[in-house]
């Protein structure tokens, strides 16, 4: 067109970021490409096309890294994590910010690398991609450098095993790899097939920067590849983004392995506007949440709930922005929308879209390119929270809608899913928003804005998003484990019945204890338990499955301890403390009887608990959440929320001490709580209920389940209402419990086959506060 | 918005540039509730201000169209204390001829004009005279400008002089007091009586936003002076300490939408102050093409108010001619 043309019709015209340099990369590099093992590019194997969504043009060829190649990338990661993992945090901090300033020099490379491989406008990977990666090493270089001094007594796991997803293929390795080498681990990572080579460019920046060999290697390849490393046996952490469905066979695949596992996993992330809030700015928002790279993205806000009043002004406000999008070419600098990342996913996309058959499509009237993975802006609204678009993760650009009427019922739909990353509110109301960020079941809530990240705030999610937080000193935590003093475990089994039974007079029968109230094992069986000389002690009630489904129901009806003040938990568990002391001599008696201590052991037991429970008391109103240094006018509040209810299985040494210590603070941070108590020395927890019951405790909050912990942990760590699994009891095995835990993705801590020393210290503290709480990451963004 | 205003349709003389022009904004009664219910969200706002650099952008042949198209948007202003009869010839004779006719020749434009020339009251005789035969616009700044503090009769008469003297355009202050305190119908009646006062003169209301404290009162002093009958709402006086911004002008502009999703009436919009690059006039542009449509790229309904974004955009002119970078001295002074 002409100067005058373009006069008369103000046109914007094409303005392409040229791809020349990413170009050269790939032909000097490639444009075949081999795994990165042990500081060096090792030679193309097998390989298979990555290649540009917006053409489905052929970039470069790729290798389908093998076991062997596997195999030889966790041996060069494991030779270089002794020297890595030993040098000072100052020495590693060196490391991480020269890796931050080459992503800062090579700024537009990696961007227009990750524009051709992925598909993502331009803008995109430029001005928020590559900016949060480098803001991610500078960050994590500050966090290598305090990291002796603030959390003295924490190691390294060792190797990391990473795979990432395709959406955001730098950021994601930046957010796996920074912790993991701040903290002193070493890497070996996968990226995904259709995007792997901003992870090869940034391999050759870590020659670049001087990165000891073995610290980081890269193994390309599809799911394969990753099985082999997530299941390797000398990994000792994996972590992964990705769907919900292999998250949960890394799951299964892992459980019981020891190894520790981090999951972020997939979303249907609800998007809240009330009434009062800025139309024309919670519209612009829908912008960011879900056609940001192309709805590819965990987070989308990808679920609208409009209250109803505005919803059908909303509506014709939004389809009239959508209208505005621009789809094309990815490099072009002025796109909105780029290419989706495959033909295979543009397929689902309009499988899913295609089945629906509720409520009104639009679809943006906006020119479409014949050519390439391009799917349009598309709203579909008037749908109900039954249809199965508003449940099903769609990963596209496609915003599925519904209306709701009270900030409650904004609330209940809102947690009608079974995922839980992130939420968006919007309203100018300070006490509605504030009301509601905390009662949404998400990882992330944003007020009044959408999709910010910082490495400041922690991200992540509850429910099936997974669980694990990246960001902050939360996301250190996750490549962290506390040095702690542990011993073997060792079952203890319940004291046979002995041949002459010595049965005391009067019968004293303990019951299970569900929702406040003494309750009979459902299954009419109880079973004898001797003390140590053969004396009958009583009978536990033999609990089954049903008797899980009954605590459990119960544990979920006292959601009211949830909304306590921390000063109420702290005052109960001082008075269950005082009220314990007031029978210790029984208590120690008990134990005595239980299992065959000498005096003082028992009194210690005793006394230990008491302290136990004043420590928690303590905490209850002292783990505070914390506000997030983030780079914008507002603030990030870090919040620590109970996790809901937990399920666990008590350890079978220590047996009044070892129950109380996981009682307490699960129930001081205002979760509910399924206990199984040790199977040999039940007594002494069902003891304990006569002390609750004097002490003020709510119905529910803690409720006790008796029987063989063989048939009750898989019940309970597969029961879809409990958030969380403990497992310390030695009768049972860790891949068992963890198997189970995949029903919903619960967060699992289970033994390792050593035991924790309950007298001691390593009985309490952060680690057990920690495993009691979410971290809830309220981003509220303000100015007027 | 169920408000339907009685249009008057105004002809106007048609000079060379492709100038279009709808119903004039007759107003509307002042709507309270409309008022109240505003919103305005500073760090959404700011967000989307600051973002859209990053999403749209012009190149080339693009680019030169769009920035021949800045300069006829461009209210050539001068609003100094010692402006005399000859330094606003002077600038009347760069309004006929802002770019050098053998740039326009090489780019392959036709000539252009700015959109309007700007001034106080009493330059207005000089302009209309220098201006003769052009089809440019004269401007008068008024009402008391730039504070607005003078007796509101002399205010308003100080309108009717300026209509007299040949201005087609009066650029009134509205009573930032009005807005502090929240009183609507004072700023509303004000508004209307200014209007009044116009006649067939289009009148622009300068919100003076950098003195209203929030963007809420932008958003909401907009709608008001929209409803009372404003032709343009304008960001600034160009004396306060923060004159146009992207942030108020996203509030402005999306009031002007929402006016017309309601009355279906297109109200002009004018940034003024601070605007002196070339690259900020194309983003500017850019957010009337996002917000409003290109509609809102013709001068009887964007201009920008500002004195030395022409030099600029002329050096990018050449630039795009020859390939070499400009330098000011090579292009006419006003």
């Amino acid at each position: 067109m002409t100067t005058r043309e373009i006069f008369e019709t103000m046109d914007y015209g094409p303005a392409p970021e040229s791809d020349t340099e990413a170009r050269a990369w790939i032909a000097g590099k490639g444009p075949a490409f081999g795994a990165f093992i042990d500081g060096v590019f090792a030679k193309p194997g097998e390989t298979f096309a990555t290649r540009n969504p917006a053409t489905g043009a052929e970039l470069a060829r790729i290798t389908q890294s093998s076991t062997e190649d596997v195999d030889k990338a966790v041996a060069a990661a494991r030779r270089a994590f002794p020297g890595w993992s030993k040098l000072s945090g100052h020495q590693r901090a060196r490391h991480l910010y020269a890796l931050a300033r080459l992503l800062q020099k090579h700024a537009r490379l990696f961007a227009v690398l990750e524009t051709l491989d992925n598909g993502k406008p331009i803008r995109e990977a430029r001005d928020i991609d590559v900016p949060l990666a480098q803001r991610h090493f500078y960050y994590h270089a500050g966090l290598a450098q305090l990291l002796d001094d603030e959390m003295p007594d924490h190691a390294p796991l060792g190797v990391c095993g990473q795979v990432i997803p395709w959406n955001f293929p730098l950021l994601m390795l930046s957010w796996k790899i920074a912790p993991a080498l701040a903290a002193g681990n070493t890497v070996v990572l996968k990226p995904a097939e259709y995007t792997s080579l901003t992870a090869l460019l940034f391999a050759d920046i870590c020659r670049e920067a001087g990165l000891p060999k073995g610290v980081v290697n890269i193994v390309t390849g599809d799911g394969r590849t990753g099985e082999a490393l997530t299941t390797h046996p000398d990994v000792n952490k994996v972590a992964f983004t990705g769907s919900t469905e292999v998250g949960r066979r890394i799951r299964q695949a892992t459980a019981g392995s020891g190894k520790s596992l981090t999951l972020e996993l997939g979303g249907k992330s609800p998007y809240i506007v009330f009434d009062d809030a800025d139309i024309d700015s919670a519209i612009e928002g829908l912008v960011d949440a879900i056609w940001f790279n192309q709805g590819q993205v965990c987070c989308a806000g990808s679920r609208l709930l409009v209250q109803e009043g505005i919803a059908a002004d909303f509506h014709a406000r939004l389809k009239a922005r959508m209208d505005k999008l621009r789809l094309g070419d990815p490099l072009d600098k002025s796109i909105d929308v780029g290419a989706v990342v495959d033909p295979v996913q543009h397929a689902t996309i309009t499988r899913l879209v295609d089945r629906n058959t509720e409520g009104e499509t639009y679809r943006a009237a906006t020119p479409v390119p014949e050519q390439g993975c391009f799917y349009p802006p598309t709203l579909i609204t008037g749908l109900s929270p039954a249809a199965p678009l508003m449940q099903e993760e769609i990963f596209g650009p496609v915003l599925v809608s519904t209306t709701f009427r009270t900030p409650s019922e904004a609330v209940e739909i809102a947690n009608n899913t079974r995922y839980g990353l992130a939420a968006t509110v919007w309203t100018e109301n300070l006490n509605l928003a504030l009301d509601v960020a905390p009662r949404l079941a998400a990882g992330v809530v944003w007020v009044n804005a959408t999709n910010l990240f910082d490495a400041a705030a922690p991200f992540g999610g509850v429910r099936e998003s997974g669980f694990g937080r990246e960001g902050g000193w939360e996301g250190l935590l996750a490549y962290l484990e506390p040095a702690l003093k542990t011993k073997p475990l060792k079952p203890v089994d319940p004291v046979p019945a002995p041949d002459t039974p010595d049965a005391p007079g009067l019968d004293r029968t303990a019951k299970m204890y569900v929702g406040g109230k003494q309750a009979r094992p459902d299954g009419g069986y109880s079973q004898p338990v001797w003390s140590a000389k053969g004396r009958l002690l009583g009978h536990m009630g033999l609990g089954t499955r049903k008797d899980i489904r009954n605590a459990v129901e119960a544990a979920r009806g006292a959601a009211g301890w949830a909304r306590t003040t921390g000063h109420l938990r702290a005052q109960i568990l001082y008075y269950i403390g005082e009220n314990l002391s007031a029978r210790s001599a029984e208590f120690a008696a008990r134990i005595r009887d239980l299992t065959g201590v000498n005096a003082k052991t028992a009194d210690a037991e005793v006394d230990v608990a008491i302290d136990r429970l004043f420590t928690y008391a303590a905490w209850a109103d002292k783990f505070d959440g914390t506000a997030k240094s983030v780079p914008i006018r507002g603030i990030a509040l870090a919040m620590t929320e109970p996790v809901g209810v937990i399920g666990a299985l008590a350890p079978d040494d220590a047996p009044l001490l070892g129950a109380l210590s996981l009682i307490a603070p699960a129930i001081a941070m205002g979760n509910r709580i399924v206990l199984v108590p040790s199977y040999a020395a039940p007594l002494a927890a069902t003891d304990l209920y006569q002390v609750l019951d004097t002490s003020d405790l709510p119905g529910g909050v803690v409720n006790i389940v008796t029987g063989d912990p063989a048939d009750l942990a898989e019940p309970l760590a597969g029961h879809m209402d409990v958030d969380a699994i403990w497992a310390f009891t030695p009768h049972v095995g860790a891949e068992a419990v963890e198997k189970a835990s995949a029903s919903n993705l619960k967060r699992s801590w289970v033994h390792d086959g050593r035991g924790i020393d309950w007298m001691g210290k390593s009985g309490e503290g952060r680690r057990f506060l920690q495993a009691a709480t979410e971290v809830k990451t309220i981003w509220v963004p303000y100015g007027e | 918005m169920t408000h339907a205003p009685t249009q008057t349709a105004t002809t106007l003389t048609d000079p060379q540039l492709p100038q279009v022009h709808e119903p004039r904004n007759a107003g509307m009664p002042l709507d309270l509730d409309w008022v109240a219910r505003v919103q305005a969200n500073t760090s959404a706002i700011e967000r989307r201000a600051a973002s859209l650099p990053g999403r749209r952008t012009v190149k080339k042949t693009y680019q030169a169209a769009w920035l021949a198209k800045a300069i006829t948007l461009i209210d050539l202003t001068t609003l100094a204390g010692d402006d005399t009869p000859g330094r606003v010839r002077r600038l009347c004779a760069k309004a006929r001829q802002p770019v050098r006719a053998d740039l326009l020749d090489a780019l392959g434009l036709p000539p252009i004009t700015t959109g309007a020339v700007c001034v106080y009251h009493d330059m207005v005789e000089t302009a209309v005279e220098a201006l003769q035969g052009s089809d440019i616009p004269v401007a008068a700044v008024s009402t008391g400008f730039p504070a607005g503090l003078s007796p509101f009769h002399l205010r308003v008469a100080e309108i009717t002089e300026s209509v007299k003297a040949g201005a087609a355009e009066i650029d009134i202050v509205i009573s930032r007091r009005h807005v502090l305190t929240g009183n609507w119908q004072a700023l509303y009646d004000e508004m209307k009586e200014f209007r009044a006062a116009c006649g067939e003169a289009h009148v622009k209301a300068i919100l003076a936003t950098g003195e209203l404290g929030t963007l809420r009162n932008v958003a909401r002093a907009s709608l008001v002076c929209m409803m009372a009958g404003a032709d343009f709402i304008k960001t600034s006086t160009g004396k306060e300490s923060v004159n146009a911004t992207l942030p108020v002008s996203l509030t402005m502009v999306r009031a002007i939408r929402a006016y017309e999703a309601a009355t279906g009436i297109k109200v002009g919009y004018k940034p003024a102050g601070g605007i002196s690059k070339a690259k900020d006039a194309l983003v500017y542009m850019a957010l009337m093409k996002e917000e409003l449509g290109n509609r809102w790229l013709q001068p009887d309904l964007f201009r920008f108010g500002a004195s030395s974004l022409l030099g600029d955009i002329e050096r990018q002119l050449e630039h795009h001619a020859t390939g070499a970078y400009s330098a000011s001295y090579r292009h006419p002074m006003a």
